[in-house]
């Protein structure tokens, strides 16, 4: 009878957010599909299909915004499992209170909007920046044009998807039970084999979280690559803009996006369907 | 097995140096909204607050910090209702579509925003809305929705069913249940999701640059300003915008404690 009762009230309760994502996110996403299969130009969806859009992309050379993209984000998401692993380990199994304090520094810098970080960051770099600027007063010269090439935009998406990759993989790590590695070390393996053959495996779900965050909000991401990059590099998200705005070429853009959001999607969807949500989330056995 | 006393002090400091590079660029945007130069450059040379009441005494800043205001409020408040509802049915019922359901609530969150922006855009466009703040408010939605849900679904996984099945033995009808026990139970939840969802609206630029039509945000009006004509307001406004954020940060802390407080008693 409980059980009857739980799909009933399972049913009710998603009701009033499937609701809004069906109105707001999948017609949405069903529109842009079906623009992307309407000739160039058009304003409406009630023209004959033909799938001119995908052939401009291949003629125009709009797959290198998409290598671009992609590229940059798995660099990005490669430094981020480098760069946040020591201090996840340190969250879950050494810090105690100090994981708190952390814990509370990297949440309040996601509350302030990305796009004035990274103008903080332009602010620091730039010529006659804050490191340029006082480093020229004090020791009479300067590092120079730190800003506008791809690795400052790699460096960018680093600092902008740092937490979506640390949570995840603290929470990953704090899942390895310390009997498990405190028996290997017992039994004469190496620092290097309980990180291998412990940690890896056993935090895998962590990891396969925040890489697909990772990676999936970067190949999306623009604001990195206009700020800190100067349009050194053309990303897909700008080339899906530009087509959606000055271009007014809907069909064009939404192919564009199609694209990515396929690719991006598969990605995430075969990732997610590996890990088992509810215990990652902390469900009680 | 406890780490080595030189692996913990090596593992705090590099703890500390993220911190400090985390901000970093905000302790820079703080300096240049001091500078008194119109074009700033370090070291700065002149320190002054005028940039500070300039903004303040401008109409246009005053309208931007309505509008993110407005979006943010009313986000908030839906996200907590939605998200309330949407996290039983994430954690706690078990019912057939709940694999589906889960899925498709993290959807939106692992989706690029500039193209949920767009896709909102020609969407609103298509069925005959002109954008405005209003709509502003669904594509925020659309995304902090779904993290509000997950936020009050890692509540929902920690409560044990017994105590509605207890409920439910003892006579309580279903609306009793779920007002007398779920819902305190939630609660520390429900307003971490608020909280949440108002300071991610507040500061949310992607989903704003494309659905707020003629209003503009904050974080738009920055980013139009960074990209285009700089102004020696950005850094001020920057600042502003951050201390918004960290006000409420401060309050919802201070409330927290306050009601603990009174439970100790």
């Amino acid at each position: 009878m409980m059980e009857r009762l739980d799909r009933r009230q399972g049913l009710l309760a998603a009701l009033p957010i499937t609701a809004l994502l069906a109105v707001s996110f999948l017609a949405p996403l069903l529109l842009v599909a079906l623009f992307s299969i309407m000739p160039q130009k058009v304003f409406s969806v009630l023209n004959m299909p033909d799938f001119s859009s995908f052939g401009v992309i291949v003629s125009q050379g709009y797959y290198r915004s998409l290598f671009w993209s992609l590229s940059m984000a798995f660099a990005a998401t490669v430094i981020l499992l480098v760069v946040c692993w020591p201090l996840a380990y340190g969250m879950a199994k050494v810090f105690g209170r100090f994981s708190l304090v952390l814990t509370i520094a990297v949440v309040m810098t996601l509350f302030v909007s990305e796009n004035i970080r990274l103008f903080g960051w332009v602010l620091t770099l730039m010529k006659g920046g804050l490191i340029e600027g006082y480093m020229r007063s004090y020791l009479g010269a300067g590092p120079d044009g730190m800003l506008y090439n791809v690795p400052i935009i790699v460096f960018g998406l680093v600092y902008v998807y740092f937490p979506f990759m640390l949570f995840p993989l603290a929470q990953g790590i704090s899942m390895v039970p310390d009997d498990a590695r405190q028996a290997a070390t017992d039994l004469g393996a190496t620092r290097w084999q309980v990180f291998r053959e412990i940690d890896l495996p056993l935090a895998a779900p962590g990891i396969l979280v925040g890489s697909l965050l990772s990676f999936v909000l970067a190949a999306g991401a623009m604001a990195e690559s206009k700020l800190l990059g100067g349009q050194v590099v053309i990303v897909l998200a700008d080339d899906v803009e530009t087509a959606f705005t000055f271009g007014q070429n809907w069909p064009l853009g939404s192919a564009l996006a199609m694209v990515l959001i396929i690719l991006v999607g598969t990605v995430a969807v075969v990732g997610l369907s590996r890990v088992d949500l509810d215990t990652i989330m902390g469900r009680k056995r | 097995m406890r780490a080595s006393r030189s692996t913990r002090v090596a593992l705090l400091v590099y703890g500390i140096v993220v911190i400090f590079l985390l901000y970093l660029p905000l302790i820079s945007v703080g300096f240049a909204s001091i500078s008194k130069a119109r074009y700033l450059s370090f070291p700065i040379r002149t320190y002054a607050t005028k940039w500070y009441g300039e903004a303040l005494a401008s109409s246009t800043v005053i309208e931007l910090f309505n509008t993110s205001l407005k979006i943010a409020v009313i986000v908030t408040a839906v996200s907590m209702i939605v998200g309330f509802f949407g996290a039983l049915a994430f954690a706690r019922y078990q019912w057939r579509y709940r694999p589906l359901f889960q899925k498709l609530i993290l959807l939106p969150i692992f989706f690029p925003q500039t193209v949920l922006g767009l896709a909102l855009l020609i969407w609103f466009n298509t069925i005959g809305i002109v954008p405005t703040w209003k709509t502003a408010v669904v594509a925020h939605l659309v995304w902090i929705a779904p993290i509000a849900t997950l936020v009050i679904a890692i509540r929902a996984y920690g409560f044990d069913p017994a105590l509605e099945e207890a409920a439910r033995d003892l006579g309580a009808s279903t609306f009793a249940i779920l007002r007398e026990v779920t819902l305190p139970l939630l609660m520390p939840g429900i307003i971490s999701a608020g909280l949440f969802a108002f300071l991610l609206s507040w500061g949310n630029f992607p989903l704003s640059l494309f659905t707020t039509g003629a209003d503009s945000t904050l974080p738009e009006w920055l980013y139009a300003k960074m990209v285009s004509g700089y102004s020696p307001l950005v850094p001020t406004l920057g600042i502003l915008s951050v201390l918004g954020s960290f006000v409420i940060i401060a309050v919802a802390f201070t409330l927290r404690w306050m009601v603990k407080g009174r439970q100790a008693e």
